[in-house]
């Protein structure tokens, strides 16, 4: 009885996981076949010893794919932890109070579904062609995200809270740090979440722009050269950092908020 | 009338740092190649719309951005509901699903470029992927909060999987797809700009960047504003869509 209790959803789970690695596996041999018989050109689609001879290339040598995507991560981190300080900062404040909210937030959602890559060509005529200037950009499209989440987390305080607080007399600064942000945790991780998304996106999108190093640059010059096995392989280090970044973040949101579920 | 003086509020901010920034560019910043005076470039911007090449623009980036949507709507939606119905299917396209999902669709155009060159085409696909992923998943939640007991319902009238699909599960489906349908109206949008921006020299994103490789600030200004209009009035034509059916759905019996 206990060991088919044991046993019974660890046995689903096996043939669950199984399941979806043999359709996995089965998707890239349909690569492999599209590719080997020439269903798809190879112009276009490079076959996957190609691309992986290529990933593996690229990742050892210097100045290769290895140092690309190391200045890609680096750009994204920067420009999110720069976005996440001033989102968390500033939706504090928003959030806390009803009347900065009632002048600020409509703007904030004018603001809001501008692409941020649509003030690229801004930055890029006030700063130049150059790092600094893409890491604006990622960091001024990765703050709506966090700041909006936050002011909404700030918002929601429940009044009981606010009443201990006005109780045990704790001043602003106290009540944000003890109450507000705590209580604020689980949106701002979330609209951390995006955020990271967002920054790894404007990323790219300022490295093809600006022609500054990176994983961007690289896909792109691969593509101009129709090199389809480099493009390929820069596109799964892509999709690589924005598995294991958003992985990363899922596994910190449940650590850390956990005492809200219980 | 609370409302109003609400409205009037939210109208300070941007019009005390409209007109810093009017006061800024007639001070500091009168030869700058990044910043006019807003009333500058509302001017380009009036001059534009009479010019008529901005409406053209404009109605690319919106074609593309309706193709990429709705090519994204009629794969995402069927498999969505497959995928809700089986909980097998759904467990086995997990890993591909999982794999596919967090690739930003931006790493995706290098590729449409060299399969579909400049235009539309390679525009509408990136699209269609990037809006592919949320209403899948969206329809797919969707499914499973289907009323167990309509289910039964089909179940006894002996209904085929296409007669559930279209009488039971389609329809009460509804709502969610609209959330669907007002998020990925979002992504669309901003997918398309970022295409035009980055490559693809058509539609209101290649406005803004040719106007910047002109130096030509005050158009540069007029093309962010009118992207940021359009965008919100998209935005805010796809909330209320969708609260409108929201709201229809529940008063319905």
């Amino acid at each position: 009885m206990t060991l088919s209790g044991l046993e019974g959803p660890r046995a689903a789970g096996l043939v669950r996981h199984g399941g979806s690695v043999i359709v996995l596996g089965a998707v890239l041999t349909l690569w492999w076949f599209a590719s080997h018989f020439g269903w798809v050109s190879k112009v276009f689609l490079p076959t996957p010893e190609a691309a992986v001879g290529s990933l593996l290339s690229g990742m050892s040598s210097t100045g290769g794919l290895g140092e690309d995507t190391w200045l890609t991560v680096q750009r994204m981190l920067i420009g999110w932890l720069i976005a996440s300080l001033l989102g968390v900062g500033i939706g504090a404040v928003v959030g806390m109070s009803r009347r900065a909210r009632v002048y600020v937030q409509p703007m904030l959602e004018f603001i809001r579904p501008l692409p941020a890559s649509a003030v690229m060509p801004f930055a890029i005529s006030a700063f130049g062609l150059n790092p600094s200037m893409v890491l604006f950009v990622v960091a001024f499209g990765a703050v709506w995200p966090v700041m909006l989440a936050t002011a909404h987390g700030m918002a929601s305080v429940e009044p009981q809270l606010k009443e201990v607080a006005a109780a045990m007399e704790l001043g602003k600064p106290a009540f944000i740090w003890k109450i507000g942000l705590p209580n604020a945790a689980p949106d701002i991780l979330a609209g951390m979440r995006l955020s990271l998304t967002v920054a790894l996106i404007v990323s790219i999108v300022g490295e093809m722009l600006a022609s500054q190093a990176g994983l961007g640059r690289a896909v792109l010059l691969a593509a101009r050269s129709f090199q389809s096995s480099e493009l390929f392989a820069g596109v799964v280090l892509i999709g690589a950092i924005g598995f294991a970044s958003n992985l990363c973040l899922a596994a910190a949101e449940r650590r850390l908020v956990r005492w809200k579920t219980i | 009338m609370r409302s109003v003086f609400g409205v009037l509020k939210g109208l300070v901010l941007p019009l005390v740092l409209l007109l810093l920034l009017e006061l800024a560019t007639r001070t500091v910043l009168v030869h700058s190649d990044t910043i006019v005076s807003p009333i500058v470039a509302m001017g380009t911007l009036f001059k534009m719309f009479r010019d008529g090449a901005i409406w053209r623009m404009t109605g690319f980036t919106l074609a593309t951005s309706g193709l990429g949507l709705t090519l994204a709507a009629v794969l995402a939606v069927p498999s969505g509901i497959a995928l809700g119905l089986s909980a097998r299917a759904a467990a086995a396209s997990f890993l591909t699903i999982e794999v596919l999902r967090p690739l930003p669709s931006i790493a995706l155009a290098p590729l449409a470029l060299i399969v579909f060159g400049f235009g539309l085409r390679m525009e509408v696909s990136i699209i269609a992927f990037a809006c592919f992923w949320p209403i899948l998943v969206l329809s797919q939640a969707a499914v499973r909060q289907v009323e167990p007991r309509l289910l039964e319902v089909g179940l006894a009238l002996r209904f085929n999987a296409w007669d559930r699909a279209v009488k039971i599960i389609l329809p009460s489906i509804v709502p969610r797809l609209f959330v669907a349908l007002r998020l990925s109206v979002a992504i669309a949008l901003v997918v398309a700009v970022t295409i035009e921006v980055a490559m693809n020299p058509n539609g209101m994103g290649y406005g803004l960047v040719s106007a910047q490789q002109t130096l030509d600030p005050a158009s540069m200004m007029a093309w962010l504003i009118w992207i940021a209009v359009v965008g919100y009035l998209l935005n805010a034509m796809a909330s209320a869509l969708q609260r409108r059916i929201d709201r229809t759905v529940r008063v319905a019996p």
